[in-house]
């Protein structure tokens, strides 16, 4: 079980209110991310969970028991941390083995866990070596190995892949999401990354200045943001926002239509404009365009369109994938 | 000829280092020297370099004269019991300072090591009369708590600059794996400052072991370590020069051993955090 709660959680050092009043039930067994711009206070909300960090207000409960002054040892949570914090004079062996070490576990026992977790997360060959020894990859699987050998209610990512590189950064995703899979326990993902979010979470909750702007599942968030920020944060590149008489046309004060979301023409269009940057990726080229009267908007075409720096390109936005949003930044219905 | 400048540069600078460190060393090996001469040869004037008779009569008389053994298990007793006091009570506080600071932490540091700016002379009168009615004067337990608490500045400071090294983050994954408080501290911050706090103990055996206004001024016969050993030798009915060099060179020897064999890790503990 791992069903957690937040009740009017807030949190200020001293006079910086970090977060102002959060609410929010995370289901047993969800994936949820927690995603923002850095300083949204984010980790912050992680590490209220955990009980590092003491609630100015509120209360968390979980699996409906009050857990708001309790000790992070006494709350059953396990938490993997941006930096691993491995203990760097133990063995992988002892690092696994220290939680349930402290939970006066039998050493026969302790020795099963932590073989089985090896062989999960696939230690087993430097299971003897200490963690300067290890790439930042096998430190990171150090790290999930152990949590996962304590068996919580639900395990706590602190933006954990941003140490790592690109390539190594995708695998680990795809293991963490296995992992979800596998153990079908509640898990809250932090992370700036909304590529990361969009790909793990069974539940994205968008987080800016301590307040939660929108909570949903990946697909929701990014049809139907709910307002400005949301829809600026989720989608890459960025959403095109315009505001100003192509607006006001459409009965909006703004209107933003995603680059994915555009047809693209060299001979007719709604729009005309220059292109100024073209990023070719392979399968995709966005074009950075100049339209006059409306502004710099990106598009994405198709890889072997064929745009280059200064063409001239006709674009039309989809009107049925318009999001039109009022003079607060909030979306019509 | 960027090369030639590097190379007299670092030629003078070798010749300097030697010159400096044979100034410091000089007193030592005058001392030793001294402590091998007869009574007469130590008076000599011009004064003699190393063309003398050799003796060691100096040593026998010395240990005949007054137990050496006795002076040095005081010592040891003291130094050693006034440390791991420090360590109990500096520990436990270092780590307060580090991972749980209040917005009086700096303050309190401050404040610890202003205690060592007032000359220990200014609270001999107290001690003394407070010594005399707790009836310390002249015992190890006396004489173990005050320079425990002499050093006790000292000591946190250092702990606290090492321990400030440590990631909190590695503290909190032993709080989230359930450690206690205690157990934090044992099995995971004391193992990582291994190097910080085998540097604290060193010095702090060493100023215990060298401190000689108190272990003078609060012992007569049972406490009084290796120093009194020493002073005993500068009486008033004149001065016996090669046996109190004797007496001072048996009081440093087993500090000057133990500073010899420990100096890497005295200085890598001392410079510990100021190079990454």
């Amino acid at each position: 079980m791992g069903k957690i709660v937040l009740k009017d959680i807030r949190k200020t050092f001293g006079d910086v209110v970090v977060i102002p009043g959060v609410n929010l039930t995370i289901e047993d067994g969800q994936f949820v991310v927690f995603v923002g711009p850095s300083g949204c206070g984010k980790s912050t909300l992680l590490r209220l969970i955990a009980g590092l960090e003491d609630q100015t207000g509120g209360h968390i409960a979980i699996d409906d028991i009050d857990v708001t002054d309790a000790p992070p040892a006494k709350r059953g949570l396990s938490m993997v941390f941006q930096s691993y914090a491995l203990y760097p004079h133990m063995s992988v062996r002892s690092n696994i083995a220290f939680g349930l070490k402290m939970a006066g576990m039998p050493k026969d026992e302790i020795a099963k866990k932590v073989d089985h977790a090896a062989k999960m997360l696939n230690l087993g060959d430097y299971i003897d070596r200490r963690p300067g020894q290890l790439s930042g990859g096998q430190r990171q699987r150090v790290a999930i190995g152990r949590a996962i050998v304590r068996e919580p209610k639900a395990f706590l990512f602190d933006e954990p892949l941003s140490n790592l590189d690109a390539a190594l950064r995708v695998q680990m995703r795809q293991e963490i999401t296995k992992l979800h899979q596998d153990l079908k326990t509640t898990m809250i993902y932090v992370t700036h990354d909304q590529v990361e979010a969009l790909t793990m979470a069974d539940k994205i909750v968008v987080l800016n200045r301590g307040n939660i702007e929108q909570v949903g599942s990946p697909l929701e968030l990014y049809e139907s943001p709910r307002n400005l920020f949301v829809a600026k944060f989720i989608g890459s590149p960025t959403m095109n926002t315009f505001s100003g008489p192509e607006a006001q046309r459409r009965g909006a004060a703004t209107i933003g239509i995603r680059p994915e979301h555009m047809i693209v023409s060299r001979t007719d269009g709604d729009w005309k404009g220059t292109v100024s940057i073209a990023e070719h990726l392979g399968s995709d080229t966005f074009l950075y365009l100049d339209v006059p009267g409306v502004g710099p908007i990106t598009v994405r075409a198709d890889g072997e369109a064929g745009f280059h720096a200064g063409d001239t390109v006709y674009v039309s936005p989809v009107s049925a994938r318009m999001h039109r949003f009022d003079e607060s930044g909030m979306a019509f219905k | 000829m960027a090369r030639r400048a590097t190379f007299s540069r670092r030629v003078t600078m070798t010749a300097i280092t030697w010159v400096l460190a044979f100034a410091i060393f000089f007193p030592i090996l005058w001392m030793i020297q001294t402590s091998f001469k007869s009574e007469l040869d130590a008076f000599a004037l011009p004064p003699k370099f190393f063309n003398f008779h050799w003796t060691t009569e100096n040593y026998s008389v010395v240990q005949d004269r007054s137990d050496y053994f006795r002076f040095a298990l005081n010592s040891i007793i003291l130094s050693g019991g006034a440390t791991l006091l420090g360590l109990l009570v500096g520990i436990p506080a270092a780590w307060s300072m580090a991972f749980a600071p209040t917005k009086n932490t700096k303050q309190v540091l401050l404040w610890m090591l202003s205690t060592k700016m007032m000359p220990a002379t200014g609270v001999l009168i107290p001690i003394y009369v407070l010594y005399q009615w707790l009836g310390w004067f002249d015992t190890h337990i006396g004489l173990i708590i005050i320079l425990f608490l002499g050093n006790l500045p000292i000591m946190i400071w250092m702990l606290y600059t090492y321990f400030k090294e440590i990631p909190g983050e590695i503290l909190e994954a032993a709080r989230m794996d359930g450690a206690t408080r205690w157990k934090e501290i044992v099995y995971v911050l004391a193992p990582m400052a291994v190097p910080g706090i085998a540097s604290t103990v060193l010095l702090n055996v060493i100023l215990s072991w060298n401190e000689a206004f108190w272990t003078l001024n609060l012992t007569t016969t049972t406490a009084a370590p290796l120093t009194a050993f020493i002073a005993s030798y500068s009486s008033p009915e004149g001065l016996f020069w090669a046996k109190l060099s004797a007496a001072s060179t048996l009081a440093v020897a087993p500090i000057l051993i133990l500073g010899w064999f420990s100096q890497k890790q005295l200085v890598r503990g001392l410079t510990f955090g100021a190079v990454k």
